[in-house]
């Protein structure tokens, strides 16, 4: 039977032992992801969201559970092997220093290509038309210093894609952005991981951004605290719902954690400003 | 994809890879005429007796092989001559001597070299003849006091020595024309060591040997892999005498060893200096970059090619500012005074390039290392 989760954790943990101070940064994490599904994965400072992202990017080796990407087991490949597998089969979108501050935005794009040996001449043309898609047409041969925080992560955008990977991951993509740029990058970021059925996650403070998102996974203390997947309630914690438009059929996964605790206290406020 | 990264990172930040080679190029002309210095003083020293056509010197025992101190009777000379074994060998005498020009003109200090004509000792004319008679007053010069005072053969050349108390004047016909032959800082002149001995400078002008004194004794052997035979076989059948091959000769000349390890020590610094310099240079470039390193590691660059790409760029860097160095000595050589001690040749000048072209991978190691060390992790900031 075909496996229906691009992206899969099982039991997941992350122990960090520093000199005998054990900390469990991430605890029996069951996480899943289907093909267009885009997560918005919240939570605290501290609370092992930056450590999964870190994992699920083969950047980091799971202490315990398993990972799976495609159904390739994470765990069981060698360093080369994750640098390949991060290299063709993820795309990744940082917080700051996202782009080569010496390659123009389409060579940043095509970065991605040339690592991957399919530095084509259509390669090439695919890139621009991704980058004027975002609305960088104009702007294919600017240097990263020339092109605003809203732009760069754009370029950052593009180059995740470009490859066409199956798991998209960005880390905090809006932290450095206002409102309307925020609003602008996440909203193509969604677009373009519903339209090429990526499994896409993104790591994020700024709770406005979850109404972009398909599925809000919130963590505390490494473990997984709630699974929103009703879009009223990602709608509410995004404080863009408005309760007497709340779509009826709206029927998404079942929590698949059902967690009895409120959200976490740093959401409220955001409830609050709803 | 190494090398598309490392040339497009010189290529966007032009000014400042420029600029570093233009640091490189310095030190790269530093090494270079250090390097031609030490080899120009070295040759000015030492040229006659490199260029000697004999294996073996034979000098009086317990001068410590300085051909100053050194003084022979000439039945030694008959004596190694009569030795089985070997070809030829031949008295050298050495002393300084002024050549008198035209009145305004500075007097040229020579090596006034005693040389019997047809033997070892005496080097091959490039232009004119070369000495015939022991009794003629005839002379060959190194071709750059030819140059210096335009003197042709055939022409008179005046020698200044001093005799007691008293400067004599000798006029000799030139009647050859050496290659550069200096010895002691000074171009050479020969003459037949029986002119020599006449016209040698004196302690005392009255005293004068009945029998020719030569300073050493060139010899030529049969083979010259016999050399540590022969010299035994020199040193037990002639008396008081003491052999050495030429290369220890010019190293016992007083000053040149102490002259020559001075010039390394200066060059040995200015390779630390070097390698000090684009050490610090890329690893503060590479500290700056560590966040995008991460970010490149992040995305799947594998160490290899972060690597290969900053070595390429050490090179690169290096590569362009030596040949600046390079390009900038050659060009200022040009113009160098050929007073001035300065001598390229081929070897030692690539040497000297290939030790600057060492320099930037080996100051470029730690930041490779460096590069190498960077967790992708950092690019989320862990």
């Amino acid at each position: 039977m075909e496996n229906k989760y691009i992206l899969e954790t099982k039991d997941v943990q992350k122990i960090f032992d520093s000199n005998g101070l054990v900390v469990k940064a991430v605890d029996d994490v069951n996480l899943h992801v289907k093909a267009g599904e885009f997560v918005g994965l919240v939570g605290p400072s501290g609370s092992g969201k930056t450590t999964m992202l870190a994992m699920l990017a083969t950047l980091l080796r799971e202490t315990g559970g398993s990972l799976l990407i495609d159904g390739q087991d994470l765990g069981s490949m060698s360093d080369n092997q994750r640098t390949k597998f991060r290299r063709e089969r993820i795309g990744f979108t940082f917080q700051s220093n996202n782009l080569v501050s010496y390659l123009t935005a389409l060579e940043n794009v095509e970065l991605m290509l040339r690592l991957n040996k399919k530095n084509k001449r259509e390669s090439r043309e695919k890139a621009a038309a991704l980058l004027t898609r975002l609305g960088l047409g104009d702007r294919l041969n600017s240097l990263p210093s020339q092109l605003s925080g809203g732009q760069q992560q754009r370029v950052a955008i593009a180059r995740s894609l470009i490859h066409d990977p199956s798991v998209v991951l960005a880390d905090e993509p809006t932290a450095s952005l206002d409102t309307e740029r925020a609003n602008q990058v996440v909203q193509i970021f969604a677009d373009l991981i519903h339209e090429g059925q990526r499994a896409g996650i993104m790591v994020t403070h700024d709770l406005r951004m979850c109404k972009y998102v398909d599925k809000v996974v919130q963590m505390e203390d490494g473990k997984i605290a709630r699974v929103i997947t009703e879009r009223s309630e990602i709608d509410l914690l995004a404080g863009t719902s408005k309760f007497d438009q709340l779509p009826k059929e709206e029927s998404l996964e079942k929590s698949e954690i059902s967690s009895k605790k409120p959200l976490l206290p740093n959401l409220t406020p955001a409830l609050a400003g709803s | 994809m190494s090398t598309y990264l490392s040339l497009k990172e010189i290529w966007r930040n032009k000014s400042r890879f420029f600029l570093f080679s233009l640091v490189i190029a310095l030190i790269a002309v530093l090494v270079l005429f250090t390097a031609g210095l030490g080899e120009g003083l070295a040759s000015a020293n030492k040229e006659y007796l490199e260029k000697l056509d004999a294996e073996i010197l034979v000098f009086q025992e317990g001068t410590g092989y300085s051909t100053i101190e050194s003084r022979l009777d000439y039945q030694k000379v008959k004596r190694v001559r009569r030795l089985d074994g070997i070809v030829d060998a031949g008295p050298i005498g050495f002393s300084n001597a002024e050549i008198v020009l035209d009145e305004g003109l500075d007097p040229i200090d020579i090596s006034f070299v005693g040389v019997e004509p047809g033997k070892p000792g005496l080097p091959a004319p490039i232009a004119g003849d070369t000495l015939r008679s022991n009794q003629a007053k005839v002379v060959m010069i190194d071709q750059r006091i030819a140059e210096s005072a335009n003197i042709n053969v055939g022409d008179y050349i005046t020698i200044k020595v001093t005799q007691g108390t008293e400067d004599k004047f000798y006029d000799l016909r030139v009647t050859g024309i050496t290659d550069g032959q200096q010895y002691f800082f000074q171009p050479s002149v020969f003459v037949s060591l029986a002119i020599w001995d006449k016209y040698r400078p004196k302690a005392d002008a009255s005293v004068s040997s009945s029998r020719p004194v030569t300073n050493i004794i060139a010899v030529q052997l049969e083979d010259s892999a016999n050399m540590e035979s022969m010299s035994a076989l020199i040193e037990s059948t002639v008396k008081d005498v003491e052999t050495s091959d030429i290369k220890t000769a010019y190293e016992s000349s007083p000053g040149y060893s102490a002259q020559q390890n001075t010039l390394n020590t200066m060059k040995g610094f200015t390779f630390l200096i070097g390698v000090l310099v684009i050490g610090g240079f890329f690893q503060i470039q590479t500290l700056q970059k560590v966040p995008q390193i991460g970010m490149l590691k992040a995305i799947g660059t594998p160490n290899p090619v972060v690597a290969v790409s900053a070595i390429l760029q050490i090179i690169f860097v290096t590569v362009f500012g030596v040949f600046l160095g390079a390009v900038a000595v050659f060009g200022l050589a040009i113009g160098i005074p050929s007073s001035v001690p300065i001598l390229f040749t081929g070897t030692s000048v690539l040497i000297a390039i290939g030790s600057l072209l060492l320099i930037g991978p080996i100051g470029g190691m730690v930041s490779i290392r460096l590069a190498l060390k960077v967790e992708p992790l950092t690019a989320l900031g862990m």
